[in-house]
């Protein structure tokens, strides 16, 4: 249980927060974006161990001891990818927001009623 | 009101479910059986000084081509969305003189480190993504003062057909003459530590980078006509 963790799950809730509460699109996608972070945070925090170096081989870190001086570098990999994922979903989200705008000319989710129950 | 007392529940409880998870992580103190393998043998096989990279580009590769499939996928999606042009005017404060000078200055140079990013991910933090989206900011900054320089989409789409496709057959070699698909080993590993080394790991990069930049480019010009 580290900090970064637990501001990773903060994010997390903060996000979720800000989707189930503000009407307005773009805030909605904001508060995505936060939750994103957040997941983020919490996976490079998974895969950090405390006082060893990043995976990169150069004359301070011989391939020899990288064993026992680097952190993991898978998690580093996945987030890697997910950062560039979460950004393309983002601009596709920020898309539809676009086309919904163009529809009705309203960026508040009150004005949109056909998927309410 | 009753709404917002909903959400403040449900977040609550998502406090609830999270707690037991957060007190039981425990740091970790030693690296799992697949990352020490790839800490002991990773350098030696792929002769890439960067791990995370050997991770992304072979022994992970594939996942990799699965995101950039994402990538493409949505870039296909945003292009259908957005294929009529809004019939609004669009109302544009001209951009200062500052901004102006300041691109043409910027430019360049922008470009040229998002190239050295993923022409060197194999060797310092960076990579094929990082690079791409360095790329695509420097086309932000030419939106933003509307220099017109026309970014050709015919150009673009070339360009990312023909990295994505140079990836594939890439990777195929990788199939016939070496261990496996998307290996890297078809091409000399040379010295260690050098631009020219780790077999196709730079080149796969590079393409990668050529790729996530062109599309990215098409995304934001794409928004960027919008008003």
């Amino acid at each position: 249980m580290t900090i970064i963790t637990i501001l990773g799950f903060l994010l997390i809730i903060i996000g979720l927060w800000g989707m189930l509460t503000r009407k307005h699109l773009f805030r909605m996608i904001l508060g995505f974006s936060i939750i994103d972070t957040g997941i983020h945070l919490i996976i490079v925090s998974l895969g950090y161990i405390k006082g060893r170096t990043a995976p990169i081989f150069d004359s301070d870190l011989s391939t020899f001891d990288a064993v026992h001086k680097i952190v993991d570098p898978i998690p580093s990999a996945l987030v890697l990818t997910a950062i560039v994922i979460g950004l393309a979903v983002t601009a596709l989200m920020l898309v539809y927001v676009v086309q919904m705008k163009r529809q009705k000319g309203s960026l508040d989710i009150s004005d949109y009623e056909e998927l309410k129950w | 009101m009753i709404k917002r007392f909903f959400s403040l529940f449900f977040v609550i409880l998502l406090i609830f479910v999270f707690m037991p998870l957060v007190k039981d992580i425990k740091p970790l103190s030693e690296l799992g059986v697949t990352s020490q393998k790839y800490a002991k043998d990773g350098a030696k096989e792929l002769g890439a000084a960067n791990l995370v990279t050997s991770v992304v580009v072979t022994y992970r590769g594939l996942d990799t081509l699965g995101e950039v499939t994402v990538l493409f996928i949505t870039t296909a999606g945003i292009g259908f969305l957005l294929r009529k042009r809004s019939t609004g005017k669009n109302k544009k404060r001209k951009a200062s003189e500052i901004l102006k000078s300041g691109t043409s200055f910027l430019l360049p140079l922008i470009v040229l480190f998002g190239v050295y990013i993923f022409t060197h991910g194999h060797l310092t933090p960076g990579g094929g993504f990082q690079g791409g989206v360095v790329i695509a900011s420097a086309i932000v900054l030419l939106l933003l003062s509307d220099i017109n320089l026309h970014t050709d989409h015919n150009i673009l789409n070339w360009l990312e057909s023909l990295s994505g496709g140079f990836y594939i057959i890439l990777g195929l070699l990788g199939l016939l003459l070496a261990g496996g698909f998307l290996d890297n080993r078809f091409l000399p590993l040379g010295k260690f530590g050098e631009i020219f080394s780790a077999g196709a790991i730079p080149i796969i990069y590079s393409l990668i980078g050529l790729k996530v930049g062109a599309e990215l480019v098409g995304i934001i010009s794409k928004l960027g006509r919008e008003e």
